[in-house]
């Protein structure tokens, strides 16, 4: 049995009349110890999963299990064993560092002392300040109190929501590498985040968007379903570049990708789009590019809104 | 236990932390209490009157002396046509008038009768009753002993005497009043902010998402405001004996008891509008407008509940401030034993098991 | 004057007490520029962007935006300026043409003007039949887009993007960034910061700032040469460990 498992299920908000459907029937399952990755945009349905599964919503369809444990029926067993980093650093801004970590140890019926051990790399890069509140604490700070709150009472299934966002990149480096040596640790790690880039660092990834999973796999999975020729070109006049490739025959997709554009060929498109090149009798650039996470996210994007 | 001891002690830091709101809950009662006691008193003292005197013998004289004397009344000044008594009305310096007829003295002696005119400001109703009740009484006294010694004609006296207060002091009705109204503001309106300030800072999020038990969480957040309001009960009572000289006639344990009781049945209806509520602003908008103003307006304190319609009076039957109030009144003014309140200490009990099932109820193990 | 820089700013500061948020910044920005603002969090760029907005006095410097000086001129500068940010642009619980017409009688723009360019925008953005739909109803992408052009429909002369694409979906995101090219061929400039690395190859110049200062300022190709960096994370990642405090 995984340490979570996720069926068919569903969320609705709303009314009868004005009913928003936040999850179609989702299913999954997460290893024991495994790094596992809810990559979407904001409205994806992430965090209302992320409420099912710590018993904090109620699904309207589906089942799910934590642990082995039912999400409905042993809720109590769920809030014993697992640990919860919500979207907003919950924490006590007028409590101290030191204060908040003291009270959610005993509030999980723990020490700090017996589990020190865990939280200790995390915790003793903000140990220096341990007497300021946590509201005085910076953005990157309050993400360290706030995982170490989290792991405290050494949950087996850690729920992350969104714990890099509003982040600056230095920051979310470093959380990440947190991440890597909590899971050496034995724990699974449940994490949801809009940054696709972030993708490449979990064991297991799954595609959300519009309360849908378009693909669970590992992260060169992903890239291996992507299965289609893929150029990175350039030239000095990206704009006019980017509607010369899109109006182009080979060509399947084409769109903006930091210096370069990325462009989707389809099948022996590779002649058309090197006499476009020429034509535009500009210097230029072209070379084939592995796909990563966030060309495969908008080429399902792009099927599905094709079905 | 550990988790429970934890939780409280983390209310109170999130208390004495915010020093400006504590500054105000506990100094709140004191101000009130000052505000009450000498600044909106409904006791009417030092009236400036004006006497129209168109006897000037030795009755008026003594009647004058004897109403400028007492403490209800400043004679302002003596005038001499009826045209000046509504001029000073007119330009607002004075609530009464007092004419005297020509004669007084002469007619008092021969006929045994005289006719003394008061003239008072109704545009304000109740002062001017209180006012000419005033005089009359001074006017009823001297005339007493003026005819000492003489058989006068069947008369009947009525005697009044104001029992409980003998003075009328306004202390004795609001320092009730005050109390249920800062027991009321502490700790529905703070216990209903509190909880749905962890709602918002997403902290309830994984405080539900604990081994601590719903239940626990709303214990320990009421244990800090009880103890509150339990400080303040003791300072409003301190000033209202040493300060404002109202007595506790009653039984002291009584009073704390009863305070109790009303204190509980706040903390539920915090803990209602708190389960029923998602942001800081509703709740604070539901306690003050939902329970706030009808504490004032419908417990007795402010508006006899008498003189309502009668769907205001079986609506202030739900307002739990009007039976505290009447409790209080009873025990700490009149010095009744539970004896004489069991019917409201009753009523406030059911009021409470009542509040705290539904909070209990409406409090959701999960989030919406 | 150069009539051509829309932002000139020099060592322009701001502190607070003994803290100096920004120290001593210098730069400009051209006409029709779409000018990159990167930094770490607490570097200095939400006060820096403050008081290019008029919102706050600088404590030392000059600067001048559309050409206007900040601390004399902060109602004219308000008027030539938009602004938008990626946590308040809309309210959520107006229609889309109550918000859009909110916004503009704001700029005191007439009525005509109004019509026709609601027309044009709600048409642009393929939103036509979602006029009177509740801007709260309206998935991220579509709202964000719409706070961009509620943003310069008073054509201003430059516009601020706070972090405009946080949470957006890649291809939203893409979409959203055609809509700041297609404002700067018109000669509106924009000043966006982002945490997103590969938006910031999307910029003609990209600044970054660290502990309060400007580190660095160049093309994105510029910025990788100096570095010797393969891209603009690499870039910022090697500026922004150097620094010293955050927030």
């Amino acid at each position: 049995m995984g340490a979570v498992t996720v069926d068919n299920i569903v969320k609705f908000y709303g009314k009868k009349e004005a009913r928003v459907t936040a999850l179609q029937g989702l299913s999954f399952d997460v290893q024991k110890g495994e790094l596992f990755g809810l990559i979407g945009p904001d409205g994806a349905g992430k965090t209302s999963l992320f409420r099912i599964l710590t018993t904090l919503l109620l699904a309207d369809a589906g089942t799910a299990s934590v642990d082995g444990f039912d999400v409905v029926k042993d809720y109590k067993a769920i809030r014993n064993r697992v640990g919860y980093m919500p979207g907003r650093f919950s924490l006590y801004q007028d409590l101290s560092v030191r204060e908040n970590l003291e009270f959610f140890a005993t509030i999980f019926n723990t020490t700090i002392e017996e589990n020190y051990e865990l939280v200790k790399d995390i915790y003793s890069q903000i140990e220096p300040f341990r007497d300021r509140k946590a509201g005085k604490l910076s953005g990157g700070m309050k993400q360290k109190l706030a995982l170490s709150c989290a792991l405290i009472h050494r949950p087996s299934v850690l729920f992350l929501d969104e714990p890099t966002t509003g982040v600056d990149a230095v920051s979310r480096k470093e959380f990440w590498e947190m991440l890597a040596h909590l899971k050496q640790q034995g724990i699974t790690i449940l994490v949801s985040t809009p940054y696709m880039d972030e993708a490449a660092r979990c064991d297991r990834v799954a595609l959300m968007q519009e309360g849908k999973i378009m693909s669970v796999n590992t992260p060169a999975g992903i890239v291996n379903e992507f299965g289609r020729p893929l150029l990175a070109v350039k030239n000095t006049n990206m704009l006019q570049l980017l509607q010369a490739m899109k109006s182009c025959e080979g060509v399947e997709d084409a769109y903006p990708f930091g210096e370069y554009h990325h462009v989707v060929l389809k099948p022996g498109g590779e002649a058309a789009v090197k006499t476009i090149l020429e034509q535009m009798k500009m210097p230029y650039e072209q070379h084939p590019v592995t796909p990563d996470v966030e060309d495969c996210f908008m080429a399902l994007m792009r099927n599905k809104d094709g079905q | 236990m550990k988790q429970f001891i934890a939780f409280v002690k983390k209310e109170f830091y999130h208390i004495i932390r915010d020093k400006r709101t504590l500054f105000i809950l506990l100094g709140m009662p004191v101000v009130q209490i000052i505000i009450f006691g000498f600044a909106l008193t409904n006791e009417v003292k030092n009236s400036q009157i004006v006497i129209l005197d168109n006897a000037k013998d030795a009755a008026s004289a003594q009647l004058i002396t004897e109403l400028g004397s007492s403490r209800y009344f400043d004679i302002k000044q003596n005038v001499y046509s009826y045209k000046d008594i509504e001029a000073a009305f007119r330009a607002g310096h004075i609530r009464m008038a007092v004419v005297f007829p020509p004669h007084l003295d002469e007619d008092l002696k021969h006929f045994n009768k005289a006719q003394i005119q008061l003239v008072a400001d109704a545009s304000d109703p109740n002062v001017a009753t209180t006012l000419t009740t005033y005089a009359g009484a001074i006017i009823q006294d001297f005339n007493k002993r003026y005819n000492q010694g003489r058989q006068l004609p069947y008369t009947i006296q009525t005697e009044v005497r104001m029992l409980y207060n003998p003075q009328g002091k306004g202390a004795y009705s609001f320092v009730p009043g005050v109390m249920a109204m800062v027991l009321m503001l502490v700790c529905t309106m703070m216990t209903a902010i509190t909880i749905v300030r962890e709602k918002e800072t997403g902290t309830m999020e994984v405080m539900l998402v604990s081994p601590m038990k719903p239940i626990r969480i709303i214990l320990a957040k009421a244990v800090p405001y009880l103890l509150l309001s339990l400080v303040n009960i003791t300072s409003i009572l301190l000033l209202s004996v040493y300060v404002l000289e109202v007595p506790i006639n009653g039984s002291l344990a009584l009073l704390g008891f009863e305070s109790i009781l009303f204190t509980l049945t706040c903390l539920a209806l915090g803990l209602l509008i708190s389960a029923a509520t998602d942001s800081q602003q509703t709740a604070m908008f539901i306690s003050l407008t939902g329970m706030f103003l009808p504490t004032i307006m419908l417990s007795g304190f402010m508006f006899p509940i008498e003189n309502m319609p009668v769907p205001m009076q079986v609506v202030s039957n739900a307002v739990p401030a009007k039976w505290y109030y009447m409790i209080v009144r009873d025990v700490m003014i009149k010095g009744a034993g539970l004896g004489a309140v069991w019917k409201q200490t009753l009523i406030l009990t059911g009021m409470l098991v009542f509040l705290l099932a539904m909070a209990l109820k409406k409090f959701k193990i999960r989030l919406a | 004057m150069d009539n051509n820089k829309v932002i000139t700013a020099h060592e322009l500061t701001k502190r607070f007490g003994d803290f100096t948020a920004v120290d001593k910044i210098t730069f400009e920005v051209t006409r029709g520029e779409i000018f990159g603002f990167l930094g770490a969090n607490g570097a200095g760029k939400t006060t820096a962007m403050r008081m290019l907005s008029g919102l706050s006095l600088p404590t030392s410097g000059q600067a001048t935006v559309a050409g206007f000086d900040v601390y004399k001129q902060n109602e004219q500068i308000k008027k030539n300026i938009g602004y938008m940010s990626q946590k308040f642009s809309l309210y959520e619980d107006l229609t889309v043409k109550e918000n859009i017409r909110f916004y503009a009688g704001i700029y005191g723009k007439s009525d005509a003007f109004i019509k026709e360019k609601t027309g044009y925008i709600l048409d642009h953005l393929h939103m036509t039949s979602e006029a009177n739909k509740l801007v709260g109803s309206l998935p991220l992408g579509w709202k964000q887009k719409l706070a961009f052009s509620v943003a310069i429909f008073h054509e201003p002369q430059l516009v601020f993007l706070d972090e405009p694409t946080g949470g957006v979906d890649p291809v939203t995101r893409r979409e959203f960034w055609q809509m700041i090219y297609e404002a700067a061929e018109t000669g509106i400039t924009v000043f966006v910061t982002t945490h997103y690395m590969d938006e910031a190859e999307y910029c003609n110049r990209v600044s970054i700032m660290v502990d309060g200062r400007i580190e660095a300022l160049d093309t994105p190709g510029g910025l990788k040469r100096t570095f010797g960096a393969r891209s603009m994370d690499e870039v910022f990642l090697k500026l922004a460990r150097a620094a010293k405090r955050s927030e």
